[in-house]
């Protein structure tokens, strides 16, 4: 028995799965002053009739993190960056104070030139003036060698919070990132912490000891542990809760396009062969770009609620909203409006509708009907446009060999699925603009929960093999290992799903139900000299996206 | 968020899965160390900087620029096509507005590669520039173009492709001939009879530092450009110039590649040769990169660079002050050269020995250049190599007049043949290319 639970800004979704069903659903609202106590009694409720030690684990996926951000309320961040030669960055919003030290480490993980150590000292002697309370830092390449990371926050010892090395976060290459990715898990570090913490003792408290596990923006989990290392994962996992939840709805395994469409925005996901298609780099949290992984989505400012109008004698929907519907009392038109005035949708307010719709099917010289059409057809094609600039950007992917480039992969949607408050009466519309298969599932309300609750672990490791230098590096796992100067790419992919298994065991993942994969690899001769000496190896492997398992059938 | 001055299209295609050979300098590894650097230093996020994919490149694209013998198809590996037409993407790029700019990094390069091609010379089997330009000439119409070669070897490819060219400037800096292959390159080599001066050759001797490039550009290349008034400038990005290059002597830098690119702000930049894999190829590409976007390049060193052990010998520098007054007086006086040597004949002949040093094959052979007055004139190459290839190819010239075309087809539907083991017409003005 797994309990999922989804905290987002609005509400809480809990739900309870067993044995592939769903025993148990629950919302509420969410108390934004107390998000501690907002998911306490969320929990209390859900197992109130529940055998205690039937619950296996406990899956969350919490906005405590973004939370702390919106609000402004994080630790004060002193950044410790080594940039060495090359772009001039300005790191300004990035930090509360950000130090650039000198010392460099090259492409291969050489060590170019050395920290200066009476540096780090006056640095820590002004954070420590200027009252830091976390610390981070980051330097260029540190992912093929950490040992510049490593020493300066040996530097520091245990003056501050925490210390987070960027290293430790992505094994990807992208420095700029890298620093933004580091400074936010330094800033929401504590809060995180605090709220981990409080749910440790409670749990306790209540005689419940099993493990949690808090989702990330990648639609896996992590354990609580690694959690409050690295907080920043937590940030934007409600989109891909909800992700996981239309997975689990919907079995698939050929091209898609999900849709979630809500009262104010829709969130567009797109899946190849079945699974999640993730953001290239990093997902964007609010101005910094970063390092986490996340499903890759797109959301539009339109929804049941978005604000119709004529502008510049154009009909336009969104992409903010305006109040209610007029349907349920609100003052502006709506597509809700539209529905109701359609007689898709039953609502009090009809004839205020119809009054409203009477005046703007006068501008637009249609029917009332017609003008309602018009309006649904809009927010389609709004949806449309948006799903074609995406899958155009997705399909534009670089790829960087001549294998790829003339294979020339491309995601091709073969259906939609939808959730969301207008799903049902969309479907049709979708299905006739799209000329592609539409379905909606019967229970939706809180696939995100559904979601939380069926996430397995994920982890992402990026290998890098150098025979020559003999050393093969981890960074996500901070693996650095001697290896024999023979060192082959077989063994490296080995070794890649070794350590990937592994890894997932550790954040939590059931020792008979992990899937590694390799995503990449490759293996060059470097040669000096004109000679084939030694090898530089890449791998990058990961668990298999996806759900624990499917979902047996609807609720008991 | 940093903003790029310049919008700036990027093909990066390393084509990590093709070497000539396994040890070769043009192998698998080339772009490795700079596709790192370009991803650490996060240029993939940088507003205004956009990455395309190559396209691929057809055999009618090779036949504006080429007689591959006996056909492109098989002279061409997939790589050749797709580096093409990565610059091909790149050049579009520019033409349709998406971007102000844009740097084909493909591979492999392509400033070798003559008119006719019988195999691999210099690494290049195809010239990428020329092509992707002809391309763009063929769908956006006329365009006065100047190419800048950077690379340490002489371009003698494309100053084959463009000798008779008056539309395109070409001008090659590179390490002196005498001490380097191809071996071409003097300044005496000044273009064919309707373009003498537009092929201009600037040799630079060994250990030329960032000083003296830089001399060279202000004083020859900048003030030939303000006088040709070029619609696009394309930089034949070659980085062998650099100081740990393996293969070559001179001393430039990576600030020195940013610098030239700043102050040439070419439209177009494909890379040619360079083979300091990891000590300079990541730094130079980024330092070109940031210069042609516009973005401050100033913190580009090479993690080795020092100014005092690169500092360029006196000598070197008076001896390329004095060639650079020579070559901007040539350039001055290109029309009364022109005159003398050219006054009064009805055709020219230029003999040539090309060695083929990758493939290992040596061809012979003349061209002949006739002299029109109101085209360019219809061009000639009769060539044979030691494998037992002899070749007769026809070019009218883009702009040929009726009577030159009409004498190209007459001159093609009478060559036997029996005479030759391939024979080609290069219609260039009606976009048709024939082959028997």
């Amino acid at each position: 028995m797994i309990i999922g639970i989804d905290m987002g800004g609005t509400h809480i979704d809990g739900a309870i799965v067993a044995n592939g069903k769903i025993i148990k659903t629950i919302k509420n609202t969410t108390d934004r002053d107390d998000l501690f106590k907002t998911i306490w009694t969320t929990l209390q409720e859900l197992i109130k009739d529940i055998d205690k030690g039937q619950i296996a684990r406990i899956h969350l996926s919490t906005t405590v993190s973004t939370n702390a951000l919106v609000e402004n309320k994080v630790s004060k961040v002193g950044m410790i960056v080594q940039s060495g030669p090359g772009r001039n960055y300005d790191f300004s919003a990035a930090g509360d104070q950000v130090e650039f030290i000198a010392g460099y480490v090259d492409h291969r993980g050489i060590v170019i030139k050395e920290v200066a150590k009476s540096e780090i000292s006056t640095i820590k002697d002004n954070f420590t003036k200027s009252a830091m309370e976390s610390i981070g830092i980051v330097g260029k390449f540190s992912t093929r060698n950490p040992s510049h990371e490593i020493q300066v926050s040996e530097m520091l010892g245990d003056h501050f919070d925490t210390i987070t090395m960027g290293h430790s976060l992505s094994g990807r290459l992208n420095f700029p990132r890298r620093v933004h990715t580091t400074y936010l898990n330094a800033a929401v570090s504590r809060t995180f912490r605090t709220f981990a913490d409080n749910m440790e003792k409670s749990l306790e408290k209540e005689g419940i000891n099993v493990p949690v596990h808090i989702l990330k923006a990648d639609g896996g989990t992590m354990d609580l542990g690694t959690a409050k290392n690295k907080p920043v994962e937590t940030i934007l996992s409600g989109p891909a809760a909800s992700f996981m939840g239309l997975s689990a709805l919907f079995s698939e395994s050929t091209d898609g396009i999900l849709l979630d469409i809500g009262g104010t925005t829709t969130d567009i996901f797109f899946l190849a062969h079945g699974v999640p298609l993730f953001e290239p780099l990093g997902i964007s949290i609010g101005s910094h770009k970063t390092l986490i992984r996340a499903i890759y989505s797109t959301s539009i400012g339109l929804g049941g609620d978005s604000y119709v109008r004529m502008e510049d004698n154009n009909l336009r929907i969104g992409p903010h909203r305006a109040g209610r519907p007029i349907a349920f009392g609100g003052e502006h038109l709506t597509p809700t409006d539209a529905m109701v005035a359609l007689g898709k949708l039953e609502a009090t307010g009809k004839q205020q509708v119809i009054a409203a719709l009477t005046k703007l099917a006068k501008q637009l010289k249609l029917s009332i009907q017609e003008t309602a059409n018009k309006i649904l057809d809009e927010m389609v094609s709004l949806i449309k446009e948006r799903v074609d600039a995406s899958l155009a950007a997705i399909n534009a992917r670089p790829v960087y060999t001549i294998k790829e480039l003339l294979e020339g992969k491309e995601v091709q949607p073969q259906f939609i699925n939808i959730i969301g408050g207008p799903a049902k009466i969309l479907a049709p519309l979708l299905a006739e603009k799209f000329h592609i298969k539409v379905k909606y599932p019967e229970e939706y309300a809180v696939a995100n929960a559904i979601g939380a609750a069926l996430a397995k672990p994920t982890i992402e490791i990026n290998m890098h093999v150098d025979t020559e230098r003999r050393k093969l590096s981890v960074p996500e796992v901070e693996i650095y290992e001697t290896i024999e100067q023979n060192y082959s790419l077989a063994t490296a992919q080995n070794r890649a799903l070794e350590i990937v298994t592994d890894a997932a065991r550790k954040l939590g993942a059931p020792k008979d139900n992990i899937e590694a994969e390799i995503v990449e690899s490759n293996s060059f001769n470097m040669v000096r000299g004109f000679s084939k000496a030694s090898k530089n190896i890449r791998v990058r492997a990961q668990t298999t996206p996806g759900l624990i398992y499917a979902l047996k059938g609807k609720r008991q | 968020m940093t903003k790029a001055k310049n919008r700036l299209g990027l093909v990066f295609f390393p084509a990590f899965d093709w070497a000539i050979s396994a040890t070769h300098p043009e192998r698998e590894e080339r772009l490795l160390y700079t596709q790192d650097q370009i991803f650490e230093e996060g240029i993939q996020d940088i507003d205004g900087i956009e990455f395309y994919n190559p396209g691929v490149a057809s055999e009618k694209d090779i036949a504006r620029v080429h007689f591959a013998v006996p056909d492109a198809a098989s002279q061409l590996t997939q790589s050749h096509f797709i580096a093409v037409g990565g610059a091909i993407r790149a050049f579009q790029a520019v033409m349709e507005k998406e971007v102000d700019k844009s740097f084909a990094l493909v591979r492999p390069p392509g400033h070798h590669a003559h008119r006719v091609v019988y195999g691999d010379r210099g690494f290049c089997v195809v010239n990428v520039e020329a092509v992707a330009l002809e391309r763009i000439r063929q769908d956006y119409g006329d365009l006065r173009v100047a190419i800048v070669d950077t690379d340490a070897h002489h371009g003698d490819g494309t100053q084959d492709i463009y000798w008779n060219d008056k539309d395109t400037l070409f001008i090659s800096f590179h390490q002196d001939g005498r001490s380097l292959y191809p071996g071409t390159g003097g300044m005496e080599e000044f273009g064919g009879p309707a373009a003498y001066g537009y092929n201009i050759n600037i040799p630079l001797p060994q250990g030329t530092g960032e000083e003296g490039f830089l001399y060279i550009l202000d004083n020859v290349v900048m003030p030939i450009l303000e006088d040709f008034k070029p619609d696009i400038i394309i930089n034949s990005a070659g980085q062998d110039n650099h100081y740990s290059d393996p293969l070559t002597n001179m001393n430039f830098t990576a600030q020195g590649y940013a610098i030239l690119n700043e102050r040439l702000n070419p439209d177009m930049a494909v890379l040619e040769g360079g083979y300091s894999i990891e000590g300079a190829l990541p730094y130079i590409n980024l330092g070109i990169i940031l210069a042609m976007a516009g973005l401050d390049y100033s913190h580009v060193f090479e993690p080795d660079y020092d100014a005092e052990k690169l500092k360029q010998d006196a000598a070197i520098t008076d001896h390329i002050e004095k060639l650079a007054e020579i070559i901007y007086d040539l350039w001055q006086h290109k029309e009364e050269l022109a005159e003398e040597h050219f006054k009064n004949k009805k055709e020219v002949t230029r003999e040539r020995q090309i060695y083929y040093d990758t493939a290992g094959i040596m061809e012979y052979q003349v061209q002949t250049f006739t002299l029109c007055e109101n085209c360019s004139g219809v061009n000639t190459i009769d060539s044979k190599n030691d494998e037992h290839a002899h070749i007769f190819a026809i070019t009218t010239p883009r702009k040929a007049c009726q009577e030159c075309i009409d004498k190209a087809y007459a001159l093609y539907a009478g060559l036997s043949k029996r005479a030759y083991t391939n024979i080609y017409l290069q219609d260039r003005p009606r976009d048709k290319y024939l082959s028997k």
